[in-house]
């Protein structure tokens, strides 16, 4: 079989196992704060969180781009687990040359030039700074990326937090909390890898893009089964020309959103990977709010209601447009590249050199 | 979702051949006094720089070598076009002709007329108008009343078009015309011709547009005559071969690359000292931009597998020139630079010209309203 014929049956049968597993119930239990065990370990079993691991080393050994086109799927699921995150994490250690992560991991959403600084006291490493918005940092091992006294970056890996930090949570309910690391103890520790050379913001940055375009995925089949299946004035509401325009420019966002998205795919990794991300994350980010708002335009009362479905969806939407850096961040960082370049350097820099 | 798809594709080494040498002809063009990028879209008419580029071998790539073609793909017709607007190249004359009614000609065209016409739009010699609108018939292209009318070996045309742009200094247009009963979907009795506007019972006159500009025409037929074999396709089938066309004409780089230039101005007076708010939009724009040059792309991939992709170039014509739209109201806000033809200063010239002529980008080619009422088809909204 092809490799590409191999993937699609992974990804139809993740698609199956979390339409049957992501219920209305276990999104609603999660979003009242409880760790959903039961569906970690789903996907644990299914071996997801590993999915970015080689094969040499006990993982899935997934093609970046194959694991990206998944995390879609997770996305369009709603699925209340850090499953990206830990892929991700697992990724970056792995190729620091640790063994996998058992369990959930995450990243610690550092900005470029603001580093989390590591000590060495005897033989005992701690870390030092504060890291806000860490996705599951309440219940996940965590991957730091640290400056030493040498200024050489460091993967750093730390357990879960023994003490329960002071919970924030994101729209949709999903833990979000500021871990002050005042001489935590690390784990382990090992010089970077060249895929964290992109930074963590980038990485998780790539993730969100993929995770919103499976949500925003989502949110559209909703609206139009809604609208055509809804009643008024004697016929289904799709048939008004205001309700299909209204979802027609929602597709075309979708469809350049997906498009942008799709930019991560090959240059994951490589070093042209955050000027990808950048426009990904931008264009994902203002497609996601226009999406959503069309979703419940289309819905009406019933999609504001905590009763439906839709709400898991936009309560993401809203939330991952905001995390690892929001549209104007991103923005900010194509405008001072392209504008640094010069009016002529920009057909290149898009098109190709 | 699964309406339409934009698979993502690499160009293949003929199309980045294609790219080096569309670059040199072009950097060899810029430097002629009379190309001056900031002045042109796809719209500048320029006979002399159309004729360099036929015979450089940048026209009718697609077609066989027989008809004056290079027998390139889909995508490298893309690359060539693309580039072309991007370095703001004045393609006007030869870009209809080359868009759609070449491709129309080779595909249901008379052996005629693909030789005595076809190599002559390559060489960059030969234009086209399109002759679909009248007054009567805007976006409800099927009310068409124009009428062809079978006379022995000939066809005798009456009736007018109107929004007819360049029929004032183009060869030839493609008249949409009425030969039979619409019939109950409306869609029958339209049979297509393609008409020599040198000849006689034919007459131009020009529209000027709200720039002052003399672009469109309206062209009536007074007892037009024309030989059968300048028909193109079969009679009763205009509906579905203009209808093909559309995917063609709307996926291609001038949907959202019409006032290109006007961005690249607005980069070159923001560069040297730009604050937070003209970063932001300007990377803004650039992440609009480069989505929608990921999605054309695939488009001429999907073309060029045979597929029709009617829906997926809907929504780049959409999303492209909202997008197109969206330039001038933007730099207006950023550069505090009044539009203006006489300031003898390139943004202040280029933002007047493309905000004069902005509302025409979501009307040409299918308004907005149409377009999007056949994305929510494609959508499955019954």
């Amino acid at each position: 079989m092809e490799s590409n014929e191999v993937f699609a049956i992974l990804r139809d049968q993740t698609d199956r196992l979390l339409a049957e597993h992501v219920t209305r119930e276990a999104l609603a239990a999660a979003d009242r704060g409880a760790w959903p065990a039961a569906l970690w370990n789903v996907v644990a079993e299914a071996g997801l969180p590993h999915a970015l691991v080689p094969e040499s080393a006990g993982g899935a050994g997934l093609a970046p781009a194959e694991a990206l086109l998944l995390l879609r799927r997770v996305g369009y699921h709603a699925l209340p687990l850090p499953l990206g995150e830990t892929m991700l994490a697992n990724a970056l250690w792995v190729a620091a040359g640790g063994a996998p992560i058992a369990g959930p991991a995450t990243l610690a959403p550092t900005l470029p030039g603001v580093m989390v600084g590591m000590a060495r006291e005897a033989d005992r490493v701690t870390l030092h700074g504060t890291i806000a918005a860490v996705p599951w940092g309440d219940s996940a091992s965590l991957v730091v990326l640290a400056q030493g006294g040498d200024n050489a970056l460091h993967l750093a890996l730390l357990p879960p937090p023994a003490t329960a930090p002071v919970l924030t949570r994101n729209l949709a309910g999903e833990p979000r909390p500021t871990l002050i690391l005042d001489g935590a103890p690390v784990t382990e520790i090992r010089p970077a890898p060249a895929l964290a050379k992109s930074g963590m913001l980038a990485l998780g940055a790539a993730l969100r893009a993929q995770q919103m375009i499976g949500a925003m995925e989502h949110a559209l089949d909703f609206a139009l089964a809604y609208a055509n299946e809804r009643q008024q004035f004697g016929r289904p509401i799709g048939k008004f020309q205001a309700v299909q325009h209204m979802l027609a420019e929602a597709a075309g966002q979708f469809a350049a959103a997906t498009a942008a998205a799709d930019g991560i795919l090959t240059a994951f990794g490589d070093e042209e990977a955050v000027f990808a991300v950048a426009l990904a994350k931008a264009r994902v980010g203002e497609a996601a709010g226009k999406v959503a708002e069309v979703a419940h335009q289309v819905h009406g009362a019933m999609g504001f209601t905590q009763e439906h479905t839709l709400h898991f969806l936009t309560r993401r939407l809203w939330s991952w447009r905001d995390e690892f850096g929001n549209e104007a961040e991103w923005q900010r960082l194509i405008g001072r590249r392209v504008l640094a370049a010069g009016g002529a350097a920009l057909w290149p820099m898009l098109a190709g050199a | 979702m699964h309406a339409f798809r934009f698979d993502a594709i690499d160009l293949p080494p003929e199309a980045l051949a294609a790219r080096r040498r569309i670059r040199e002809f072009l950097t060899s063009e810029q430097k002629r006094r009379d190309f001056v990028s900031y002045r042109n879209s796809w719209n500048s008419f320029d006979p002399e720089f159309s004729r360099r580029a036929g015979a450089a071998g940048f026209i009718g790539v697609t077609w066989p070598r027989e008809y004056g073609g290079a027998a390139q793909s889909s995508l490298v017709r893309f690359v060539i076009t693309a580039e072309m607007l991007a370095a703001g190249a004045p393609c006007g004359a030869h870009w209809i002709a080359d868009r759609q009614s070449g491709p129309q000609i080779l595909r249901n065209g008379s052996a005629r007329a693909r030789r005595d016409i076809l190599p002559r739009i390559a060489a960059g010699e030969c234009y086209f108008a399109i002759g679909m609108s009248e007054p009567g018939s805007g976006s409800d292209l099927a009310a068409v009343r124009t009428s062809a009318v079978r006379d022995g070996e000939e066809w005798r045309i009456n009736g007018q078009k109107i929004w007819t742009s360049n029929a004032h200094r183009a060869h030839y247009l493609i008249a949409l015309t009425r030969t039979g009963e619409a019939g109950p979907d409306r869609h029958g009795g339209l049979t297509q011709f393609i008409v020599d506007l040198s000849r006689p019972g034919v007459t131009v006159r020009p529209i000027r547009n709200l720039a002052g500009g003399h672009e469109f025409n309206e062209v009536f037929f007074d007892d037009y005559r024309v030989a059968d074999d300048m028909r193109v396709g079969g009679v009763g089938e205009g509906w579905r071969m203009v209808t093909s066309e559309l995917a063609f004409e709307r996926s291609g780089p001038d949907r959202f690359l019409s006032d290109y230039r006007l961005l690249v101005e607005m980069i070159e007076h923001l560069r040297e000292n730009p604050d937070p708010r003209q970063e932001i939009a300007v990377g803004r724009l650039v992440a609009h931009l480069a989505a929608l040059l990921r999605m054309s792309t695939a488009v001429a991939g999907l073309l060029e597998r045979g597929e029709n992709p009617a829906l997926e170039a809907a929504l780049v014509k959409d999303v492209g020139t909202a997008f197109e739209r969206e330039i001038p109201e933007i730099a207006r806000l950023l550069v505090p630079v009044l539009p203006s033809f006489e300031a003898g200063e390139p943004f202040a010239e280029a933002l007047a010209q493309v905000m004069l002529h902005a509302p025409s980008f979501t009307l040409r080619g299918g308004t907005r309203e149409i377009l999007r009422g056949m994305i929510a088809r494609g959508l499955g909204l019954r």
